[in-house]
């Protein structure tokens, strides 16, 4: 069988006191839409982070597609195919939607040692940048500065940076925070049609979004992985049910 | 970035009369005009090339004198040694202002914040304090230069062609930032600015580019401090002065950080007011704090931002 996209070994991560990330072991088969849920806190995000590179682990090892990138920046990650969406909205503000989109592209163009060309005017990120935001029903809306755009809008620009890069393992964190429904059944909608393309992390508060994407789901508890399995494996698991499911039901009721 | 239609009008506007300076003052028998607005523009391509790396990249450089005084110090130095040729002067200025920032960006961009600001302050201290050590070349009372000779078309001797060829540096270096600024290149720094986290995330490499930036920046000073030797006749650690760093850096907040040409306005203004307000009392400081004050409490882009933008939000 091939390598699996994404295999996370015996990874740990503190801050002081608190043990964000705890011995977890974890893998994502390529093509899968592996979900992580958890309750607030539980290390889903500081997960993200060392995945995607922006944090350092204490111990233990991250192997892409076969090869240990444990050592490797954020920006070699990207190179890779990995790439990441931000729980917390994280675009260029003051830039407009399309420039957004289309830095994201440039960033895969080779090198920007590239001084004299407006990059406004280089159809070469714009035409395909354009075509993003389309696809996220944003084409309208690209030449807003990102700043002015809604909560949800900022949300869909959130995953179009992340598809921008044409990734092999997509990271979402939370993409539908905060959205209405509407919103967040189009996302939903859309990621499902990302199947099979992108091999896909995918954070998720959302029962809806999760058990309607998933091939499998992890659950965290305090930086530990207590179940993996289909959607209905873990709906089913008892210890889940007390940790989580329970909580999260009485949440959102 | 775009400019409006104002905008442009005003730079063009701006550019003939600056052209009709030295005539006209000439006319009006007020010489002296020629020499300040002479020094007000190599302020103003200081101001830029501050911009590029403060206002766009987010680098906040409290040092930028430094290349002044070695643009100016590459004059002094090689005149001193009889090489007086400015193509050459030019050349080192430039070279000379890019290897220094290199030095300076390589250490300084390794941190942030306010160790960023209190490193380029100390690298700036420490290349002051080597000039007024180098007692070869006039130690702290400085150096008496001759002016730069090019070829014999243009004689810096007369101090119309000095100010047009000041103008024209100023013209050309306000055009190349705008290239730059729209670039790839431009827009990898001014994501930089805005979300470095994100700029890693997406795969930039961001470091480098940021060198690069501090780079032409510190070069581009450096042509300012090659033709402020050559309008002072004199190079003195003065002009490495933090001092100096300071002024350069309200110049660009009058004028607005980020706005490109607006810095170019902040060194006209910031400079003429001083030049007016001196005559009344030596206290214009007292005057101008306040002021500047209140124009970054109610103007954050300064008062080129103060006019209308251009729909993108920008320019
Ligand atoms: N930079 C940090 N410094 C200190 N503690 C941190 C830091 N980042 C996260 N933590 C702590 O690590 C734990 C895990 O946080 P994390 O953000 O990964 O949780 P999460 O599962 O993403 O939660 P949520 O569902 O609220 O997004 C929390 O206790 C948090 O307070
Ligand atoms: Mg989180």
């Amino acid at each position: 069988m091939a390598d699996p996209i994404l295999k996370v070994e015996d990874l740990t991560k503190s801050f002081g006191g608190v043990v964000a990330t705890d011995q977890f072991f974890f893998d994502i088969h390529q093509g899968e839409i592996h979900a992580i849920i958890g309750p607030n806190g539980a290390g889903k995000t500081t997960l993200l982070a060392q995945v995607s590179g922006m944090l350092k682990p204490d111990s233990g090892r991250i192997l892409f597609d076969g090869q240990d990138i444990t050592g490797l920046s954020a920006a070699e990650r990207s190179h890779l195919g990995l790439a990441r969406s931000f729980q917390i909205t994280s675009v260029f503000r003051h830039f407009s939607a399309l420039q957004n989109v289309a830095l994201a592209i440039q960033a895969h163009q080779g090198h920007s040692f590239r001084f004299w060309k407006p990059a406004a005017k280089d159809s070469s990120l714009t035409e395909p940048a354009m075509e993003i935001l389309s696809d996220l029903g944003l084409a309208d809306r690209a030449n807003i500065l990102a700043d002015n755009l809604s909560h949800g809008e900022k949300r869909q620009l959130e995953v179009a940076m992340a598809l921008a890069t044409d990734p092999k393992l997509l990271l979402l964190d939370e993409p539908t925070a905060g959205m209405g429904a509407e919103d967040s059944a189009r996302i939903r909608e859309f990621l499902g049609g990302l199947k099979g393309r992108h091999s896909m992390l995918l954070i998720e508060h959302d029962m809806d979004t999760v058990f309607s994407l998933a091939d499998r789901v992890t659950v965290l508890v305090y930086g530990r992985g207590i179940a993996t399995g289909t959607p209905e494996e873990v709906r089913g698991n008892a210890e889940v049910r007390a940790a989580y499911l329970g909580e999260d039901d009485a949440a959102h009721a | 970035m775009e400019l409006t239609r104002l905008k442009s009008w005003l730079l063009a506007i701006g550019f003939v009369v600056l052209v009709a300076v030295p005539p006209l003052v000439t006319a009006l028998d007020e010489t002296f005009y020629i020499t300040l607005i002479s020094r007000v523009m190599i302020f103003a391509i200081a101001a830029l090339s501050l911009d590029i790396i403060l206002g766009f990249g987010g680098m906040i450089s409290f040092g930028h004198a430094a290349y002044l005084g070695l643009g100016s110090y590459a004059v002094g130095i090689l005149a001193f040694h009889e090489i007086t040729n400015g193509w050459l002067q030019l050349f080192v200025a430039i070279g000379g202002s890019a290897v220094v920032a290199f030095i300076i960006g390589a250490i300084c961009l390794r941190t942030s914040g306010i160790y960023f600001i209190m490193i380029t302050l100390a690298m700036t201290q420490l290349l002051f304090f080597i000039g007024i050590s180098l007692e070869t070349y006039g130690g702290d009372d400085g150096l008496p230069t001759d002016r730069s000779e090019f070829a014999a078309f243009i004689d810096l001797g007369n101090e119309w062609i000095l100010f047009y060829l000041i103008l024209g540096f100023l013209v050309l270096c306000m055009y190349i930032s705008w290239r730059l600024i729209n670039s790839r290149f431009g827009m990898v720094i001014r994501g930089c600015h805005e979300n470095e986290a994100r700029m890693q995330a997406i795969g930039f490499p961001t470091y480098r580019y940021k060198l690069l930036a501090f780079v032409i920046s510190g070069s581009m000073c450096g042509i300012a401090g090659f033709l402020l030797a050559n309008l002072t006749e004199f190079v003195t650690p003065e002009f490495m002065h933090w001092f100096r760093s300071g002024e350069i850096m309200i110049m660009v907040l009058v004028g607005g950080m980020g706005t490109l040409f607006g810095p170019v306005v902040g060194a006209f203004a910031f400079l003429l007011f001083e030049e007016i307000i001196s005559g009344f009392t030596e206290n214009w400081p007292v005057i101008f704090g306040p002021l500047l004050v209140l124009l970054v409490l109610f103007a954050k882009q300064g008062v080129w931002g103060l006019l209308p933008k251009s729909k993108a939000g920008d320019g």
